[in-house]
C-alpha cells in the first residue's frame, strides 16, 4: 500500500531523512516511534503529500508522489496535532466544507454518518471553537475519514489530551482501523501505540533503525526494543 | 578556500581603471552652455541607470528560470543581480537629485523615470525583507523568485502609467535622457564621454555582480562547513 | 487482513481533477470564508472602522474645503481602500495558517489554484462590502455624490487587481516571521499602477471628464487585472507547497 525507497529530505544544507526505506501492506497499523527531532513529522508530511522529498521514491496505493499527488490525496486521510478545523464554523459546516472539497456525491448523509461515528452528533450545530481539545481531535479524525480513504496518517494524535479524551480517541481509532484501512501513526507515547499497532518501526537519526511486528515482540519488551534501536 | 580567479582579479583592476578614465573624461568634457558644470553628473547618472535597468530585467528572467528549474544556483544569481541593481539605482536617484537642484531648483522631479526608479528601489528592499523572514533556503528562493517576478512585471507598468496619466507634473527634461525630450544636445566630445561612461559602468556592474556571486558561494560553503563541525 | 486496495468504494473520487470539482472547490472556499465571517464579523468590522478612521484623519490632515474636495476625493478614497484592504488580506490568510487549515486545504485532491481563486473572491467580497458602506458615508460627510455607475465600475476593477495580487502576496507573508508587517511593504510598491489608474479614472468620473480620457486608465486596470491574476494563478503552487 505504501512503498518508500531511499527517501532523502534536505532543508537547505541540513539532511533530516537519510535514505528511509519503508513498506506497509494493506491493513497494517504501523506505529512509527522515535525521539523528538528524528524526522517523524517530516516523514509523515512527505507521505501526506504536503512536502516533497529531495530524493527517493514514494508511492501510495499504487500512485507516485509527487506526480500523481491528486490521486493519492483522494485516498489519503491525515490527522495532525493541529485540528485543521475552522473555529467559526459549526461541526456540521466544517465537515460539509471538506465534503465539498473532496467532491463527495452525498455530502449530507456522509456528514451525519461521521458525526455519529465520532460521537459528536449532538453537538453538530455548535461552533468548533467551543469544543474541548478532545472533541476537536475526534472531529478532526472524522474529517480525515470523511472521504473513506484507504490510508490514514496520524501525527501525534494524543497530544494535549487528558485520560478521558484519550480513551475516547482509542475507541475512534479502533473503529477507523477496524475497517481494514492502512494506518501509520507517529507517537512518543509507547503505551498507546502498544495497544493499537500491529507493527512497530523506529525512526532514529534519519533512517528506520528497527522494525518488528506485534507477534515478534512480546508485550513487555517494547520499551527495551525501543531503547535498543536508538543505540544502534 | 579557492583564491579569486585570475580573470576576476583582472576585471577588478580594469573596473577601477575604467571608472577613473570615465571620471576624467566626464570632468574634462565640454561644459554645457545652460546648466554648467553640474550637467556632468549626467554621464554617471545614465551609466548607473542603464546598468541597473539591465540588472532589473535580468532579475526578472532569473525568477522564471529558477521557478522552472528549482536549482538554487539561479537564486544566488538573482540575489546578486538585485543587490547590485539596488545600489546602482540608488546612485542614479542620488545623482538625479544632485543634478536637479541647481539645474531646475528642485531636489526631486516626479517624472516617470525617476519615480519608477524609486518604486523599483522599494520593491528591491521589500524583496530583501521578505527573504530575511524565511529560514528555509528553498522557500526563501521560491518566494524571492515569485516576488521578483511580480515586481519585474509591475515596475514597467508603473512607468507607463505615470507617463500616460500624470499631466500635473509634465516630463520636463525626460529625466535621464534629455536628448529625447529636448534638454540639451551633445557635441562629439560629450558623446564620447557619454558612451564611455556607459561602457565603464557595464564593466563595473559585471565585476560587482561576479564578486557578489562568489561571495554567495563562499557563504554557502561556510554554512556547510559549520554543519560538518557541529555534527 | 482485508485487501482494501482492490475495492474502490463508491465514495472515493474517480476523477479528482475534473472541471466540476474545481469550481465546486472554489465555491466551497468562498462559502466557507463568507459563512465564518458572517458569524464573527471580526474582519469586516475591523476593516470598516479602520476605513472610517482613515477618512476622519484625512479630514484633519487635508484642508478639504469645497474646491479642493473635488480633486482629492478619488485619492482619499483609494488610499483608504488600500490601507484597510491590508487588514482583510492579512486576517484572511492568518486564519488558514493558525489552525493548520492551510494543510487541510492542501490535502484536498484539487488544483491549488482553486484555493487561490476561492480566496481572491472572498477577499474581494469583503473589500467590496466595506467599500459599498464607505461610499455613502463619505458622500454624506462631504456632500459629494459618489453614486455614479462609472465610479462603481472603477472600484470593482481596482479592487479585483488589489485582491488578486494581495492574496498571492499575503499567502507568502503569512509564512514568514514578520507576517502582518510585511504585507503592506510587499504589496504597495507593486500595486501602484492600480492606484494610479483607479484614482485617475475615479477622478475622471467625478469631475465629468471626457470619456476618451477615462477609457485609458480603465483599460490599464483591466490589463493589470488580467496579467497579474494569470501570473498568480501560475505561481501559486510554488507559494503554498513545500
Amino acid at each position: 500500500m505504501i512503498t518508500v525507497k531511499k527517501l532523502v529530505k534536505r532543508f537547505g544544507l541540513k539532511t533530516i531523512l537519510r535514505g528511509v526505506d519503508f513498506e506497509v501492506q494493506p491493513g497494517e497499523f504501523v506505529a512509527l516511534l522515535g525521539p523528538n527531532g528524528a524526522g517523524k513529522t517530516t516523514f509523515l508530511r512527505i507521505l501526506a503529500s504536503l512536502s516533497r522529498s529531495s530524493l527517493g521514491e514514494v508511492s501510495i496505493a499504487g500512485y507516485q508522489l509527487p506526480n500523481q499527488a491528486a490521486q493519492v490525496r483522494a485516498r489519503l486521510g491525515v490527522v495532525s496535532h493541529l485540528p485543521l478545523l475552522y473555529g467559526d464554523l459549526t461541526a456540521d459546516e466544517n465537515l460539509r466544507f471538506y465534503g465539498r472539497m473532496y467532491n463527495l456525491p452525498n455530502v449530507e448523509q456522509r456528514v451525519t454518518e461521521i458525526l455519529e461515528m465520532v460521537g459528536l452528533d449532538t453537538r453538530r450545530r455548535d461552533l468548533v471553537r467551543t469544543f474541548s481539545r478532545g472533541m476537536q481531535q475526534r472531529l478532526a479524525i472524522g474529517r480525515a475519514v470523511l472521504h473513506d480513504p484507504d490510508v490514514v496518517l496520524f501525527d501525534e494524535p494524543y497530544t494535549g489530551l487528558d485520560q478521558d479524551a484519550s480513551s475516547m480517541l482509542d475507541e475512534v481509532l479502533k473503529t477507523v482501523a477496524a475497517k481494514g484501512r492502512t494506518v501509520v501513526m507517529t507517537s512518543h507515547d509507547l503505551a498507546r501505540a502498544e495497544d493499537l499497532a500491529t507493527r512497530f518501526d523506529i525512526l532514529s537519526r534519519g533512517v528506520i533503525s528497527a522494525s518488528a511486528t506485534r507477534k515478534e515482540l512480546k508485550r513487555t519488551n517494547l520499551l527495551a526494543f525501543y531503547k535498543q534501536a536508538l543505540v544502534n | 578556500m579557492q583564491p579569486k580567479p585570475l580573470t576576476l582579479r583582472i576585471l577588478d583592476i580594469v573596473s577601477i581603471l575604467v571608472l577613473g578614465i570615465a571620471t576624467y573624461m566626464a570632468l574634462n568634457a565640454p561644459t554645457e552652455r545652460v546648466m554648467g558644470e553640474v550637467q556632468k553628473v549626467f554621464y554617471f547618472h545614465i551609466g548607473t541607470a542603464w546598468t541597473a535597468l539591465i540588472g532589473f530585467i535580468l532579475a526578472g528572467v532569473l525568477s522564471v528560470v529558477y521557478l522552472i528549474t528549482k536549482d538554487l544556483k539561479w537564486d544566488r544569481l538573482q540575489v546578486a543581480s538585485i543587490e547590485v541593481s539596488l545600489v546602482f539605482f540608488l546612485i542614479t536617484i542620488l545623482l538625479g537629485s544632485i543634478w536637479a537642484r541647481p539645474a531646475w531648483n528642485t531636489w526631486w522631479t516626479w517624472d516617470p523615470r525617476l519615480t519608477t526608479a524609486a518604486v523599483t528601489e522599494l520593491i528591491y528592499v521589500a524583496y530583501f525583507m521578505l527573504r530575511q523572514g524565511i529560514d528555509d533556503p528553498d522557500r526563501r528562493a521560491r518566494f524571492g523568485a515569485v516576488y521578483a517576478l511580480v515586481g519585474a512585471l509591475s515596475a514597467p507598468i508603473t512607468f507607463f502609467a505615470i507617463r500616460l496619466f500624470r499631466t500635473i507634473h509634465p516630463v520636463v527634461i525626460g529625466g535621464t535622457n534629455p536628448e529625447a525630450d529636448g534638454g540639451f544636445s551633445m557635441t562629439a566630445d560629450m558623446r564620447i564621454a557619454f558612451f564611455f561612461a556607459l561602457f565603464a559602468f557595464s564593466i563595473i556592474f559585471i565585476d560587482l555582480f561576479w564578486n557578489r556571486i562568489r561571495l554567495g558561494d563562499l557563504q554557502d560553503r561556510v554554512e556547510q562547513l559549520k554543519l560538518k563541525v557541529t555534527m | 487482513m482485508v485487501n482494501k486496495a482492490t475495492e474502490i468504494k463508491s465514495m472515493t473520487i474517480e476523477r479528482p481533477l475534473s472541471k466540476g470539482s474545481f469550481l465546486k472547490a472554489v465555491a466551497a472556499v468562498v462559502w466557507k470564508d463568507l459563512r465564518a465571517e458572517f458569524r464573527s464579523r471580526e474582519l469586516f468590522s475591523a476593516m470598516l472602522v479602520f476605513s472610517l478612521l482613515i477618512i476622519l484623519i484625512f479630514n484633519f490632515a487635508l484642508e478639504l474645503d469645497v474646491r479642493t474636495r473635488q480633486s482629492v476625493t478619488a485619492g482619499v478614497l483609494w488610499s483608504t481602500f488600500a490601507f484597510a484592504g491590508t487588514l482583510g488580506l492579512n486576517r484572511s490568510m492568518a486564519i488558514e495558517k493558525d489552525r493548520g487549515c492551510l494543510d487541510g486545504l492542501l490535502l484536498a485532491p484539487v488544483d491549488r489554484s482553486a484555493i487561490y481563486f476561492g480566496k481572491v473572491i472572498s477577499n474581494l467580497a469583503f473589500m467590496l462590502i466595506v467599500e459599498i458602506i464607505v461610499l455613502p458615508v463619505y458622500s454624506i460627510l462631504y456632500n459629494v455624490n459618489l453614486f455614479q455607475p462609472g465610479l462603481l465600475l472603477v472600484i470593482l476593477l481596482g479592487s479585483i487587481g488589489y485582491a488578486g495580487v494581495g492574496t498571492l502576496l499575503s499567502a507568502m507573508s503569512v509564512q514568514t516571521r514578520t507576517r502582518d508587517i510585511l504585507l503592506p511593504i510587499l504589496l504597495f510598491p507593486v500595486v501602484i499602477p492600480v492606484l494610479l489608474a483607479a484614482v485617475k479614472a475615479s477622478s475622471g468620473f467625478l469631475t465629468g471628464a471626457e470619456m476618451s480620457e477615462i477609457l485609458l486608465p480603465i483599460n490599464l486596470l483591466i490589463a493589470y487585472d488580467i496579467i497579474f491574476i494569470a501570473v498568480a494563478f501560475m505561481v501559486f503552487d510554488s507559494v503554498v507547497e513545500e
